[in-house]
């Protein structure tokens, strides 16, 4: 293509990006601290808010942790053992990513909810999921499922058992194995595979929603106290909340680092056996 | 998963380490608790989460959509309100899916062939919908474009809010589906059609755009997938007036607050086999023309 192109191709290509991404972005913060920080600072430190705040931080917690027990467990078992219906396994791990999250929160409530499969069940032993706490908590969970294994595992079945073969040999216990091998050498991939878990679950608003009932100061998290203050026409506790949040999903975007001129992520692209490499923005090296 | 069978071995019995090993064997206990971890534990486990949490609750939604026979979903899904969802939510993907391969070929090329400064923070701009919670992108959308705009602009409570809002959370798609192809690009070909006197349009509609098709293709397609199931940043900006500008996922939402768990399930049936086909559709291209997962 011709040199005279190359300057109107860019306008209009950062213009759109202008449009649509930034400007809306950069308005939002604009609309948070518009009528001073102070006034940003007590609409999301009311009790409402810092419960919303506080549930958000506890379903993150519980959900990144077994999401991440989930992820690691399940890839060793798809990287290292053949078995029957493994390429079921492997395709039902990535079906929430291609549902709606109102689909999935849905599904929760014809399983868990009080006219679903378990819910006699449940009743009978006093344990509430929908509109409560632990339906919010799977309702995370289940959106953010794929994340790790699809970082794990390609790292796993790239690094292949010649080390762990080794340290077994040995005499090393499966535990020390995977903590002295296989845990350093995912350790990266299982990194970004926790921040993109922990980015869901935090943004998850679908499929919270229709589990959640959004009971203020209950069963509120953060999105739902966004959506609930834009409802209630209290504009700069949604923009301040939304600030919280902007800027989580910007420092998510730089622990995951840049991309090549491919577009793939550049960490991707290193090997993931080096042992040198120290770059290490979430996991301590011992 | 009865047939479960490790790929290497567990205990020390290779020739090389008999010779030279001092410690003894692990006890023949240890070793089967070992052995019942790799081969029971760990996949069971694995796939009762994957249970709970996904294949359970799927298998609820078809058992839900037909518990009253083909006539109740098939009822619950031609309903005039229900019809209208959908078709608004294909619509709306389809456009926003079509305008976006454009423009995401358009800024893969400005990222892959132009040089300027600030080209790595325009790159994590383009990551930005990927990262940012729904709602928020939502809020953000509704308060620039929407009644309070500075601009003058209220696309709120209509269609165009709803292709803005699903713009604005597939544009990432599209483009990362582009850039490695078009990064791999042979240049050659196209100096040597610019050397025999082809113009630029003749270029890119001979040239480039055949061997950038099947990749734009299955941009277009994640972008549709994900945008046929979109409520979040749909949400606000769209106020859900029912035949109007109500989306499908926002249809299922209300009928499953107003407890009509049975059409909800049916609805989502459709939009549970939309968004399988185009992503078995992807799969397809992808094994054809051996594409590469750029997201």
């Amino acid at each position: 293509m011709s040199e005279r192109w190359r300057l109107p191709l860019r306008f209009v290509a950062l213009g759109y990006l202008l449009v649509l991404i930034v400007l809306p972005v950069g308005f939002v913060f604009y609309r948070a601290f518009q009528h001073g920080f102070a006034a940003a600072w007590d609409a999301v430190t009311t009790p409402d808010a810092l419960h919303a705040l506080w549930l958000t931080l506890l379903v993150v917690l519980i959900a990144v942790t077994a999401d991440t027990i989930f992820g690691v467990g399940t890839s060793l078992v798809l990287a290292r053992h053949r078995f029957r219906g493994a390429w079921l396994l492997d395709a039902f791990i990535d079906l929430p990513l291609a549902i709606s999250p109102v689909v999935v929160g849905l599904s929760l409530i014809l399983v868990y909810g009080h006219t679903g499969w378990f819910g006699n069940w449940l009743a009978a032993h006093g344990i509430a999921v929908i509109f409560s706490v632990p339906g919010i908590v799977m309702a995370s969970a289940t959106v953010a499922l794929p994340y790790v294994v699809r970082e794990v595992l390609p790292v796993l079945q790239e690094i292949g058992t010649e080390q762990e073969q080794a340290a077994a040999t040995l005499g090393a216990s499966p535990f020390a194995v995977f903590r002295r091998i296989t845990l350093p050498s995912i350790r990266q991939g299982l990194a970004y595979g926790i921040t993109l878990t922990t980015a869901r679950v935090l943004g998850e608003f679908g499929a919270v929603v229709v589990v959640s009932g959004a009971i203020e100061g209950k069963t509120q998290t953060m999105t739902l106290f966004i959506q609930a203050s834009i409802e209630n026409v209290q504009p700069t506790g949604a923009f301040a909340g939304a600030v919280i949040l902007a800027l989580i999903a910007i420092f998510v975007l730089a622990i995951l680092g840049g991309r090549d001129e491919r577009g793939s992520r550049t960490w991707r692209s290193r090997s993931p056996q080096s042992p040198s490499d120290t770059e290490m923005p979430l996991l301590s090296t011992t | 998963m009865a047939e479960v069978q490790l790929t290497f071995p567990s205990t020390p019995s290779t020739p090389t380490t008999q010779g030279r090993s001092k410690s003894k064997p692990p006890s023949t206990s240890l070793s089967k608790l070992r052995r019942f971890l790799a081969n029971v534990a760990g996949p069971s486990l694995s796939v009762t989460y994957l249970s709970l949490l996904v294949v359970l609750p799927i298998a609820a939604i078809l058992s839900t959509a037909f518990a009253g026979g083909w006539g109740a979903f098939w009822a619950a899904v031609s309903q005039p309100e229900a019809v209208a969802a959908l078709k608004l939510t294909l619509l709306c993907s389809l456009g926003v899916a079509l305008f976006n391969s454009l423009a995401g070929l358009l800024i893969a090329w400005v990222l892959v062939r132009d040089e300027f400064r600030g080209k790595r923070i325009v790159s994590a701009v383009i990551d930005l919908p990927f990262a940012l919670p729904t709602i928020v992108a939502g809020l953000t959308l509704l308060s620039l474009y929407g009644p309070n705009s500075p601009f003058g602009i209220n696309v709120a409570n209509s269609s165009i809010g709803i292709l803005v809002a699903l713009a604005f959370v597939t544009l990432p798609f599209s483009v990362r589906s582009v850039q490695p192809v078009l990064a791999e690009f042979d240049r050659e070909t196209e100096e040597a059609a610019a050397s025999l006197g082809a113009s630029s349009p003749v270029i890119l509609r001979r040239i480039i755009l055949p061997s950038l098709a099947p990749a734009m293709l299955a941009g277009a397609g994640l972008a549709f997938a994900r945008a046929v199931g979109e409520f979040g940043s749909v949400v606000l900006i769209s106020g859900n007036l029912p035949f109007k500008t109500e989306v499908a996922s926002s249809w299922i939402y209300s009928l499953s607050q107003s407890d009509s768990l049975g059409a909800a399930a049916s609805v989502s049936v459709v939009l549970i086999l939309i968004a399988l086909g185009v992503l078995l559709g992807i799969g397809m291209l992808r094994r054809r023309f051996g594409g590469t997962e750029a997201i």
